[in-house]
């Protein structure tokens, strides 16, 4: 596997929480569509929520959540049922990790989004009402996350297990990414294509 | 003792699985088709170039060009640079990717352009049993013929153009039957709005939804594709119909259609796609049809939606709501009728059709736009535009005073200069409300193309029926 696909591990992680409780919150709130010509990957952390962050005229909105300074280094975004619902860009991922957040914590998250983020490294939570009840009227909460245990803990030192597929887990532990292992079933492949 | 009966679903996934899904691991599945666009894929073939990977099966991906392309005539085919300079790197940089990897390019001033969900049919290349991909979410349309087809993201574009195979748990199936006659003017996509705004915009998450019953079944081809188009606006992984004559009479003699031999044989195996009589999904829904009337959405998502005759609801304490009222600029109790109106937008994959434009036409044949409307045509293919110019459509919007545009995504979604301003409504044909998915501050408000083409006429938010 070439250095440049392969990924840190992650098994680990601790950090505030930033809340937008919102439901439904779509990927073309995460990133709008006019950031989307680009050809590479880097650098869309700069247009995060653009048209939530920023007013018209560029100048940052100072009450939105991630524009206040309580939210600065805050790795674990908490928001409400239904994240990363409509589009499949995977732009919105990317945008995310490169801002910074490592995990979405959420009731329900959209599924080509949750798929797209276990391939970059940002871990999908899904816990359950109350849980997220919690979380979304404690912005700021310190929370703890553990992916080799799967579980969420809260400030009070519960610990609330997340589902979690064993190969998504795998490949976040041991920092490998998908493609190889798909590389690796070229026989079987090869094999299906004479048969079809 | 005899297997279990088969849902549609069922068997095309285990034709497909390479590698069937264990505790341990997903199933590795095959992809007949891959189509890839400008926007999703330069990231995918980047992957490939730095680890000296090929593209697996060439023949079995077909690139094209809709999202960022402009639909102007005049920076499509008459030389002027295209106008947004990202896009046209985006372009270029498809066009040295297709031409380095081998890949087939239907480029912006091919005939057989348009939009990667109006083409796949069109070309006969999606076919029923297929499993199909894209980097895009409304992939699901070609579920519209039997295919099993969803929307990736760019790095399983990636793993597609490696090794034609993904790897997938299998989603759960469900079942949404339609009884019941369509009214006259109510059309596919005021169904499957209706369809949304009953089951919700998670309704469907984690589920491929066999769209089934005897409306269905009445559905033209193209309808279909409208209603399956949608199915990722209820969170669905894929929305699917079963193939039947409608289908195998929509594809017989398209280009890439099965032929001869090839085509007699085709069709036995299509036969025997469809679902068993008895076999089980992990959930129903049930859909009276005749109870639909034209629809429209109010909000911003596809799920706050609202019989054309209603009012918006009220929901007292919902901040989210209230927050989604105050972007449309709307208020709880406020019928949407008689609403002013500034943009209507005609096209986008799930009603940019032959189908769709002809119905916007029988409402705006020997009428004029309101004062202050702004209308835009666009064909979702280069084939659509060729065949509604040989009927004259392109004469109908043009004499009502709308505009006539290159194939294109124009302005569904705002990337290639086609806009809507701040604050303007738009009645779009589209299937996004988002806020700002038509233009940063834009106003969108869902529905067919005859509530479009209504709306147009009189400037106020209408019941097509009026009209027709």
């Amino acid at each position: 596997m070439s250095e440049t696909t392969q990924r840190r591990p992650f098994t680990h992680l601790t950090s505030r929480t930033v809340v937008l409780a919102q439901a439904n919150i779509d990927t073309d709130q995460i990133i709008p569509a006019r950031f989307l010509t680009t050809t590479t990957r880097a650098g869309l952390g700069a247009h995060l929520f653009a048209d939530w962050r920023f007013e018209a005229g560029g100048a940052a909105r100072a009450h939105f959540v991630l524009n206040r300074p309580e939210s600065a280094g805050c790795q674990i975004l908490v928001a409400g049922r239904n994240f990363g619902c409509g589009s499949s860009r995977e732009h919105a991922p990317w945008a995310l990790a490169d801002y910074g957040f490592r995990a979405v914590v959420s009731t329900e998250i959209a599924d080509i989004f949750r798929a797209n983020s276990l391939k970059n490294g940002l871990l999908p939570v899904i816990v359950d009402e109350a849980t997220s009840e919690w979380l979304l009227a404690h912005p700021g909460a310190e929370v703890a996350l553990d992916v080799a245990a799967r579980t969420l803990t809260l400030p009070d030192g519960r610990a609330l297990s997340f589902p979690l597929e064993a190969f998504a887990q795998h490949c976040l532990l041991q920092g490998v990414d998908e493609l190889g292992y798909l590389l690796a079933r070229a026989g079987e492949i090869a094999a299906f294509e004479q048969r079809a | 003792m005899s297997r279990a009966p088969q849902t549609l679903f069922d068997k095309v996934w285990a034709r497909h699985e390479v590698v069937p899904e264990s505790e341990h691991a997903p199933a590795v599945l095959y992809i007949d088709l891959h189509l890839i666009h400008e926007v999703t894929s330069p990231q995918a073939f980047a992957v490939l170039r730095e680890r000296g990977l090929p593209v697996r099966r060439r023949e079995r991906t077909l690139a094209t060009m809709d999202h960022s392309t402009p639909t102007q005539t005049a920076q499509v085919f008459g030389g002027a640079p295209i106008a947004i300079d990202s896009a046209a790197r985006q372009v270029a940089a498809l066009e040295k990717n297709c031409a380095e990897f081998g890949v087939e390019l239907l480029a912006l001033r091919h005939a057989q352009r348009g939009i990667v969900h109006v083409i796949g049919p069109e070309l006969g290349l999606s076919q029923p049993g297929r499993t199909i991909v894209c980097g895009d979410s409304h992939t699901s349309t070609h579920g519209a013929l039997g295919a099993l087809a969803f929307g990736i993201g760019t790095t399983e574009v990636g793993h597609v153009l490696a090794t034609q195979c993904l790897l997938q748990r299998k989603p759960r199936s469900l079942a949404i039957n339609v009884e019941g006659t369509l009214g006259d003017g109510v059309t596919a996509k005021d169904l499957i709005l209706a369809i949304i705004g009953q089951i919700g915009v998670d309704g469907g998450t984690g589920h491929v939804i066999e769209f089934r019953g005897a409306t269905i079944r009445a559905l033209a081809m193209e309808e279909r594709m409208t209603v399956c188009n949608m199915s990722i606006e209820a969170g669905a992984r894929a929305g699917l119909i079963a193939p039947d004559e409608t289908t195998y009479a929509y594809l017989a003699g398209r280009p890439r259609a099965p032929a001869g031999e090839a085509w007699e044989r085709a069709l036995e195996a299509w036969r025997a796609l469809p679902s068993e009589p008895g076999a089980r999904f992990a959930r129903e829904v049930q859909v009276d049809a005749a109870a639909i009337e034209p629809m429209i959405t109010y909000g911003t998502n596809p799920g706050m939606v609202l019989p054309i005759s209603g009012q918006v609801p009220e929901r007292p304490g919902d901040q989210a709501f209230a927050r989604a009222l105050s972007y449309m600029g709307l208020h709880p109790g406020q019928p949407l009728k008689d609403q002013k109106v500034n943009v209507v937008f005609l096209g986008s994959c799930t009603n940019g059709r032959l189908s769709d434009l002809r119905a916007a036409a029988r409402v705006l044949r020997g009428r004029r736009l309101a004062q202050g409307i702004k209308m835009l045509v666009v064909p979702g293919s280069q084939e659509v535009k060729r065949a509604a110019e040989s009927e004259g459509l392109d004469q109908v919007f043009r004499a009502a005073g709308a505009e006539w545009r290159e194939s294109g995504c124009s302005m569904c979604l705002g990337m290639n200069g086609d806009v809507v301003a701040r604050g303007e409504y738009s009645v779009s044909t589209s299937n996004r409300n988002f806020e700002g998915r038509q233009g940063a501050g834009a106003r969108t408000l869902l529905a067919s193309p005859l509530t479009a083409a209504a709306c147009a006429v009189t400037g106020r938010i209408t019941d097509p029926r009026e009209l027709l």
